[in-house]
């Protein structure tokens, strides 16, 4: 680091030697990293990596168990977060910290020191959020804001404290490409006057936009510093990962077969009253081919994969139709029998109960493949399933009798996807098929869903990841509100008309005229 | 009076220990705990209570014991729960169970004493309003007592910066531990608040309603209390409700029982109608997802420490 502004700027923040060990793992060793001000400095490393914990203990949350923090120029021991506020430092989390049946006026109360007047407040945050172009009404519930606005609440709140240094953690993930770019310009704008931004991130394209500095992490350790302009995509990847980027081939498209699976206007009121109910929705996946559904959470995906699972059915039995059957009303075994595999978002709990070995885990889907005689179950055949899986998804565990919460997510989700995959279904619905799972496990199972469909699987990816559908798909349709958008073959559209869609606006003709709501 | 003042009279003698010990339970279960021990504090209540009074010939000592009675008894569940990170559900039931045989136990000697009755606390001018007057202000003391409550209640939980803490905790603990409250003390206040209204209601019972001790006194009250604030979906406003509509069942029963009527109905069926009635009311007033959403405490039951 040797840019002009080094001997200019004063540090805000130096860590030195911050280390911090959990009972069963070392999530810091010996990390040291130093911020300035008007800084944007990126720490940038993967799932586990230990870049939240180290922000926490910055933020005050968790305490260091070696090492100092100096800020300004001075030793200080963080003991809260009111403490690390009082200092000046702000924190937006990767999981809100907002309160659901609140609203926005009395969320950011909360987070103020003394008693402030609601009236005022709500004063304050329009003035803010019109100055930073962070539109969000005062008086509204939060569990009727998009995410994307809830992270305007966060992002006001710390601003209203005037902080010195904000952290933001992994604040991308929920956004439309649209509502990045608008998070940026807001995010120069701090730094231009002064603040300080610690950006955590694992997407390196970002970091390359916006950030002047980046640390690296991995297994808790720093691997590296650079300047994310002077360097390649590459080159990060392999300080973060320890070895290259492998990019998943994506052959040409295959002949495409008959239809696996058809819904016919399907509409379901939601059961959860800050829902979305599925209106209408019309779609069809042939044999060959990866339809991605892309969108913001919370628009429906939810009451989507419940009604295709068969674990919420619908009263039309003609509304889904798997593999030429009208199936609206089956109920998930029935739906599997006729050729559907299903891959959950949630891992434990959905995916897999997670006490159970994976030989039992293994079970719960195989079972209809020959595991069974006569009502008894042949354990030695399963774990031999289990242990294939194992082995041709690279699965890493102790071993098929270790429990499935035993393994980090990354290796479970390889062995779901396994699971499923082995028992060669003719239909395969798939939600979020890397959501938190490292770099090289993601590239893997992307690779896994694309050879799938080659041998002639239907697949339907629902995901929040568009580089993901953008990578894996041959068609791509968008879900906002509970309606879904016609699917447009990959060729023909791009990540700004999709970005466009997932606010709901694919009526409109012109999409660059239109201003993205979230 | 005549008998409607009557009934309104005793209808809102009977649903006043519901207010209190629900509108307490209340405020605990808007920070997270849910303490099943209601109970068996009130039972404590009520022998700390009725023995207080007897000894020192003064109500409001009584009543005073009786609080601390309940909240010492919450202080053990808080203790078990929030410290030690015990099951709330599991800790709750073995508190009423401690608390109904620790007061049986207590109140062996009291068995055959009575209290003298307290006087009634007329408001001037208010009381002599012709057919609700004399029902509605001239009444016990701890009647003035709850309606104060509720109102005090009401402020705190949507005026106050510290209700407005105590719903972000109860909500989740997790998040207002990020933003720097301590989730755990105000738990703790909380259920301690909970605790010493319990224990006023259980004096209630003893020292004013029945001015006797009897083994079982309570007789299901602190769980009807419990049952109240969940149907309530945890409104002020629907705990009042609940609490005068199973007042007024049970005297409307009893009246029933008393005069004959010349209906044949078994007297255990009648006995068991305010309990009856009340849930079935409220089951059908909460049907609705949405507000069930919006005022129950989302953290409820769940135990919460903070990261070190």
């Amino acid at each position: 680091m040797t840019s002009a502004t080094d001997d200019e700027l004063a540090f805000r923040l130096e860590l030195e030697g911050i280390t911090k060990i959990y009972p069963s793992v070392i999530a810091n060793e010996d990390v040291s990293l130093k911020v300035r001000e008007g800084e944007i400095h990126a720490v940038l490393g993967e799932n586990g990596a230990g870049k939240s914990t180290l922000m926490k203990m910055i933020y005050g949350v968790a305490k260091p168990d070696a090492g100092q923090m100096k800020w300004q120029g001075e030793v200080v021991h963080v003991e809260n977060p009111a403490h690390a506020r009082s200092l000046g430092i702000g924190m937006v989390f990767q999981h809100f910290s907002l309160f659901e049946t609140l609203n926005v006026v009395e969320n950011v109360a909360l987070a103020l020191p003394g008693n402030p007047d609601l009236k005022e407040l709500a004063e304050q945050i329009t003035e803010v959020s019109n100055r930073y172009g962070l539109p969000v009404d005062p008086q509204r519930l939060v569990h009727a804001l998009s995410v994307g606005e809830r992270q305007r609440v966060e992002i006001i709140r710390c601003l209203l404290q005037n902080p010195k240094l904000l952290i933001m953690d992994e604040p991308t993930s929920v956004l439309t490409p649209q509502a990045v770019r608008k998070l940026f310009d807001t995010l120069r704008q701090l730094a231009a006057e002064g603040c300080s931004i610690l950006y955590i991130s694992h997407k390196l394209d970002e970091i390359q936009e916006l950030c002047h500095v980046a640390t690296v992490l991995r297994d808790g350790k720093v691997t590296g510093d650079c300047i994310p302009s002077q360097e390649t995509p590459k080159s990060m990847a392999s300080l973060m990962i320890g070895k290259e980027l492998p990019v998943p081939e994506h052959n040409a498209p295959v002949e495409l077969g008959e239809v696996r699976l058809q819904l016919n206007g399907l509409s379901k009121k939601s059961d959860d009253p800050f829902g979305s109910n599925l209106q209408d929705i019309e779609l069809e996946v042939r044999s060959g081919e990866i339809l991605g559904i892309a969108g913001v959470s919370g628009n429906g995906q939810q009451e989507l994969l419940y009604a295709l699972s068969g674990e919420k059915p619908v009263a039309e039995a003609d509304a889904v139709v798997i593999c030429g059957k009208p199936s609206g009303r089956d109920l998930p075994d029935r739906r599997r029998r006729n050729g559907m595999g299903f891959v959950p978002e949630e891992r434990l709990g959905r995916g897999a109960v997670p006490r159970m070995s994976l030989t039992e885990n293994a079970l719960l889907t195989a079972h209809n493949a020959g595991m069974l005689k006569h009502g008894m179950i042949q354990f030695d055949k399963i774990a031999q399933f289990a242990r294939k899986c194992i082995e041709a998804y690279n699965v890493k565990c102790g071993g098929e009798e270790h429990a499935a919460n035993s393994l980090s997510g990354g290796n479970l989700q390889k062995f779901i996807m396994g699971r499923e995959i082995l028992l060669a279904p003719k239909l395969l619905v798939v939600a979020q098929p890397t959501w938190g799972v490292d770099v090289g496990a993601a590239a893997f199972i992307r690779q896994a869903l694309i050879d799938l469909r080659n041998e002639g699987t239907a697949i339907l990816v629902i995901s929040e990841e568009l580089e993901e559908l953008f990578e894996i798909s041959d068609r791509i349709a968008v879900i906002a509100n509970g309606r879904l958008s016609p699917a447009k073959k990959l060729a023909d559209t791009n990540i700004d008309e999709i970005g466009v869609w997932m606010s709901g606006m694919w009526e409109q003709p012109a999409p660059a005229e239109v201003q993205a709501h979230a | 009076m005549d008998i409607f003042s009557s009934i309104l009279f005793a209808t809102i003698v009977a649903g006043t220990p519901l207010i209190i010990v629900a509108l307490g339970q209340l405020i605990a279960e808007k920070s997270g705990v849910l303490n099943l021990g209601a109970e068996g504090m009130m039972a404590m209540g009520a022998i700390a209570g009725f023995a207080v009074t007897l000894h020192s010939g003064n109500a409001w000592l009584g009543v005073l014991a009786g609080m601390a009675a309940g909240a010492a008894m919450s202080l053990i569940f808080a203790v078990v729960v929030l410290t030690l990170m015990g099951n709330q559900v599991a800790s709750g039931l073995a508190l009423s169970i401690l608390g109904v045989g620790l007061s049986a136990f207590i109140g062996k000697p009291y068995e055959s004493d009575i209290l003298p009755t307290v006087g009634a606390l007329r408001i001037p001018l208010l009381a002599d309003i012709p057919i609700i007057g004399a029902p509605l202000f001239n009444q016990q003391a701890l009647v003035y007592f709850s309606w104060l409550l509720f109102g005090g209640i009401v402020w705190f939980l949507y005026r106050s910066r510290s209700g407005l803490i105590l719903r972000a905790v109860g909500e989740s603990p997790a998040s207002a531990h990020s933003i720097g409250y301590q989730a755990i003390k105000i738990r703790y206040l909380a259920t301690l608040f909970g605790g010493a209204m319990a224990g006023i209601g259980g004096a209630f019972l003893s020292v004013f309603y029945t001015p006797l001790w009897v083994e079982g006194m309570v007789s299901g009250r602190g769980w009807i209390a419990i049952a109240l604030v969940v149907f309530a979906t945890w409104r002020p406003f629907r705990v009042l409700v609940g609490a005068y509509l199973f007042g007024g069942v049970m005297v409307a029963q009893l009246f029933v029982q008393g005069s004959g009527l010349g209906i044949n109905i078994p007297s255990q069926f009648l006995s068991a109608l305010p309990y009856l009635a009340t849930i079935i009311v409220l089951v059908i007033i909460s049907r609705d997802q949405n507000t069930v959403r919006l005022n129950a405490p989302v953290s409820l039951g769940q135990p919460f420490r903070p990261e070190a």
